[in-house]
């Protein structure tokens, strides 16, 4: 059961023959079997999932169920949620009850959607491999020695080991699609004002967005007609009609062009890799696509350019840590200005003192120019590569991530080569477009490799088409490690 | 050595919102301690700023009101430091590319006209208040504050004594209270001053080093702090030293200003663009809306008041230093056409006079302009001398008779004497009795004359028409 499509847990609630109670308190006790080793969930409270899910089949029987009522979804630890220990994967956030519900879980409860729990997650978002969290690492279900990604590697590890149904996950340089990749699952990042940022813990402002994370493309669409709308309370939402992005599922993809940019297809890919996603393209050309080479010259910026950006905005975003509020405060200090340093030395750790670090320099006097405007204009540049692409194509393909999951601890001790894991995905944050990863087969060690799918603004219905013809003609998305 | 001071000013108005600029929270002032605090306020994880519209139309006005530019695109920037009353760790303000930016301000110091230029206007949100007191080794928090939309007003270095900063500061702070953008209450901390102050030897264009002096709330203050801080900084020249370039305060109890902190201890405050606002638009369809909800303007109305009634430039800008004391003009002379300099001379005098004394405002005035234009219409019509005239408005503003102008003539008798035929009769009584004084007057003693004026004054007891009792005695003893 445990495999099931969020289309097929509906009907069986819908049918009867199953009730959410049930439904909940089998993840529930699946969670509790499983989670010791796996280390998906921060925090699990029976209580309040079970609260929901009675709720959710009072809906039901009133024949007030949407798509997604009563339907377990693993809510990543970044999002605040009213009740509910809200961590950020964080020794600063380790006894913050937030008093406030973020806009995603707003939306999910409105659905009648049960929040299982919460997932791990690097520190404050900011990691590849989950190792940064402060609640320890998370294993990867298909090989306990790998890492499942990061910054929402617990989450990719519910999802994939079949803890929850679905999960939500935050991108900020590539958070949903490299861990979706690493654990064989799908997740997408909508267009960058889509998902509503109000609740959502930031890391990186303007480039943070939140998405679904679930087995198909299929699933993904539904989740992305619940998470998806206005919120007046975050002034980067964009006010758009409501869609629905399942309606271009059927579409057949003949005449699609796919654009394969040649700086993806160059040196960096491991041939594992390669070999998976030149699988994938054939399938694609036997749906009738074509491929077509692109170039985005300025794509190999990506990296040095999201490593100015998102650390400056992290340092400043993260200066609300402070010990005075809420959150960790130390336990004895002298002056004001030692409670500052002694909190915060305590409540971050390494990666995220190292960011914050980079952001207050980069933001300083006599550097600002050299970098951040630098980067700024870089990043525009990055956005007009991309725009110049899609005048050939449709949409353009590539690897999520250049190797498959690495071990835990491999990386861990070199920032850069930690940082590279990213070399594909930072570009769609940089750029605010959509992209996705969906499981394209296997590499080395029978590792998940995954595909990237990245968008025009806006185009998340014919990438979800895209992906769902693919995973119609191939069952990798059903391969499941337990 | 001649030296000749300095000063540029920036002014911190509150802008009159009902809620803050970036939260829904009320900005009412003198509420419990953090019962006026969101959780935006708070700065929670994942809270985010919108920002209010009202607070960017009030900046607009202002712009308008100066004849500066209105700034589009315009950007937020965060300020970032640390403070315990700063809850995200950075202010919200702006840093390029302000709301407002240029503009003029004319002032008067003894008569002389002087045109003070803005540099720029722009939006910020105020900090929250750190409580020492009362807490026992510990400091309380208070974030009722945080968040209150500031306007901060930034003056160029145009200014060369105290008189003219304060000169400057008095029209700016007409000038936000008139356009209805800040309530102007300086003990609330509405509208605060800090003063940039350097000097020079005179003659010399190159500046000096300044000083910024913070948080001045009155402008006597203002005065004081600008003349203690010159004095001071032009001893340290003469004795030969030099100037630190410093933040300053003002002690008022001892009347000097003393370091608050060095250049070198300043802050690196790593301005950048706030990523959770967008780049503000503003349409010229906006600006053009506001434009239409300005009244008009104080220079406007000075100008008005000399060319339209003839009032002296001293006049016309007295009475316009408050829009409540120019429609209180306005709707005095409106009841009492082309009698301006009346009108002005009893605003300006009795009732300003009177306010000042108990310490009202104009829109509490317990005399309308309509009891006004009443009082004065009887003194124009002859009715009663100027000197019975005060004796009315006397019982008029302790609400006597229901402050009916004619009742309160009639029951104190003060109406004036103004028939030409008693006038005669008195005049004739007066010179029959005075034989000697008349002969005076003829041999060519001037002051004989003013003498019979007052024997006859003195027997109507003030009631007699004076111009007339003149005219009268001139008549009967020259002709």
């Amino acid at each position: 059961m445990f495999n099931a499509s969020l289309k097929q847990f509906s009907l069986q609630l819908a049918e009867k023959k199953i009730s959410s109670t049930e439904l909940t308190t089998e993840f529930l006790k699946r969670i509790k079997a499983l989670n010791p080793e796996y280390n998906a969930f921060i925090t699990v409270n029976e209580e309040l999932s079970l609260a929901q899910a009675r709720a959710a089949d009072q809906m039901i029987a009133a024949g007030q169920a949407g798509p997604l009522t009563g339907i377990p979804i693993a809510q990543k630890d970044i999002f605040c949620t009213k009740g509910w220990l809200t961590t950020c994967g964080s020794k600063m956030l380790s006894n913050f009850v937030s008093p406030y519900d973020a806009g995603v879980i707003e939306r999910f409860n409105q659905a009648g959607a049960v929040n299982i729990g919460k997932t791990n997650m690097d520190e404050f978002a900011m990691g590849s491999s989950n190792e940064t969290s402060f609640y320890g690492p998370v294993k990867n279900p298909w090989d306990h020695a790998a890492v499942p990604g990061g910054s929402s590697g617990g989450a990719a590890c519910a999802v994939a080991a079949r803890l929850s149904p679905a999960a939500t996950g935050t991108d900020t340089g590539g958070s949903i699609r490299q861990p979706a990749a690493l654990c064989g699952i799908s997740g997408i990042k909508p267009t960058y004002g889509l998902v509503s940022r109000y609740g959502m813990i930031a890391f990186a402002s303007s480039l943070d967005q939140g998405g679904p994370m679930a087995k198909s493309a299929e699933d993904l669409a539904l989740l992305l007609n619940i998470m998806t709308g206005f919120d007046p309370r975050d002034s980067t939402s964009l006010q758009r009609n409501a869609e629905d992005y399942a309606r271009d599922l059927q579409k057949p993809l003949a005449g699609l062009r796919i654009g394969l940019p040649k700086e993806y297809f160059a040196e960096g890919m491991s041939k594992d890799v390669e070999n998976a996603i030149e699988k994938a393209l054939d399938e694609y050309r036997k749906l009738g696509a074509q491929t077509i080479e692109v170039s985005l010259p300025n794509a190999p910026l990506a990296i040095p350019v999201y490593y100015v950006l998102a650390p400056a905005e992290a340092s400043s975003n993260l200066s609300r840590f402070d010990g005075v509020r809420y959150g960790h405060r130390a336990k004895s200090y002298g002056d004001l200005a030692d409670m500052y340093r002694k909190s915060r030395a305590e409540g971050f750790g390494a990666e995220v003192k190292r960011r914050i670090l980079i952001g207050t320099y980069v933001l300083s006097h006599g550097y600002y120019d050299a970098y951040y405007i630098k980067a700024q204009k870089l990043r525009r540049l990055i956005a007009q590569d991309f725009t110049e692409a899609y005048k050939q194509c449709d949409i353009i393909m590539g690897p999520t991530t250049p190797t498959v999951a690495f071990n835990l601890g491999e990386k861990s001790g070199d920032p850069i080569q930690m940082y590279l894991s990213d070399i594909y995905t930072s570009a769609a944050n940089l750029t605010g477009m959509p992209a996705m990863s969906i499981p394209v087969g296997f590499g080395d060690k029978n590792r998940p490799v995954g595909l990237h799918i990245i968008g025009n603004y806006f185009s998340e219905a014919q990438m979800l088409n895209v992906a769902h013809q693919y995973q119609l003609a191939t069952g990798w998305h059903l391969q499941s490690p337990v | 050595m001649q030296w000749e001071i300095v000063i540029g000013l920036e002014v911190h108005a509150q802008l009159s919102t009902q809620s803050k600029i970036f939260s829904g929270s009320s900005t009412a002032y003198g509420a419990a301690p953090n019962t006026q605090a969101s959780v935006i306020d708070l700065a929670l994880p994942g809270v985010l700023p919108v920002l209010n519209k009202g607070a960017v139309e009030r900046a607009i006005k202002l712009g308008l009101s100066v004849g500066a530019k209105i700034n589009s695109p315009s950007i937020f920037a965060r300020k970032n430091y640390f403070y315990p009353d700063l809850p995200k760790g950075y202010q919200i303000s702006q840093y390029e590319l302000p709301v407002v930016q240029g503009g003029n301000i004319h002032i008067q110091v003894d008569g002389t006209e002087k045109n003070i230029r803005l540099t720029r206007a722009h939006l910020e949100e105020d900090a929250g208040k750190s409580l020492h007191e009362d807490f026992h080794g510990m400091s309380g928090i208070d974030l009722n504050r945080a968040g209150t939309p500031l306007l901060e007003i930034v003056s160029e270095p145009d200014m060369r004594s105290s008189a003219e900063a304060v000169a400057y500061a008095k029209i700016l702070h007409a000038l936000v209270r008139w356009i209805g953008i800040c309530d102007g209450n300086m003990q609330e901390g509405s509208f605060r001053c800090d003063a940039n102050v350097s000097v020079r030897p005179h003659g010399t264009e190159k500046l000096g080093t300044r000083c910024e002096i913070k948080n001045l709330n009155s402008f006597r203050f203002l005065e004081k702090a600008i003349d203690y801080e010159a004095r001071r900084q032009i001893e340290i020249l003469e004795d030969g030293g030099a100037i630190r370039q410093e933040t300053r305060l003002y002690d008022a109890n001892k009347d000097e200003t003393r370091t608050m902190r060095t250049k070198e201890d300043a802050n690196d405050y790593r301005y950048f663009p706030d990523p959770d606002l967008l780049p503000l638009e503003i349409p010229q369809s906006w600006i053009d809306q506001i434009k239409q909800t300005l009244p008009e303007l104080p220079q406007a109305r000075r100008d008005r008041y000399v060319s339209a009634f003839a009032l002296s430039a001293y006049d016309a800008s007295v009475l316009t230093s408050s829009r409540e004391m120019a429609d209180y003009f306005d709707a005095t002379l409106k009841q009492l056409p082309a009698q301006a300099k009346l009108c002005a001379n009893w605003i300006m005098g009795e009732i300003s006079g009177q306010l000042n004394k108990e310490g009202i405002e104009m829109t509490a005035c317990p005399i309308t302009p309509a009891q006004l234009a009443a009082l004065l219409a009887r003194i124009n019509d002859g009715t009663i001398s100027g000197k019975a005239a005060k004796t009315v408005f006397e019982s008029m503003w302790n609400g006597e008779l229901g402050k009916n102008v004619d009742a309160i003539i009639e029951a104190k008798g003060l109406k004036q004497i103004s028939d030409d035929s008693a006038i005669e009769k008195l005049v004739d009584q007066v010179l029959a009795a005075n034989a000697q004084q008349v002969a005076d007057y003829r041999n060519g003693k001037e002051k004989a004359f003013n003498s019979l004026i007052g024997q006859i004054m003195k027997a109507t007891q003030g009631k007699a028409n004076p111009a007339q009792v003149n005219a009268m005695l001139k008549k009967k003893l020259d002709g």
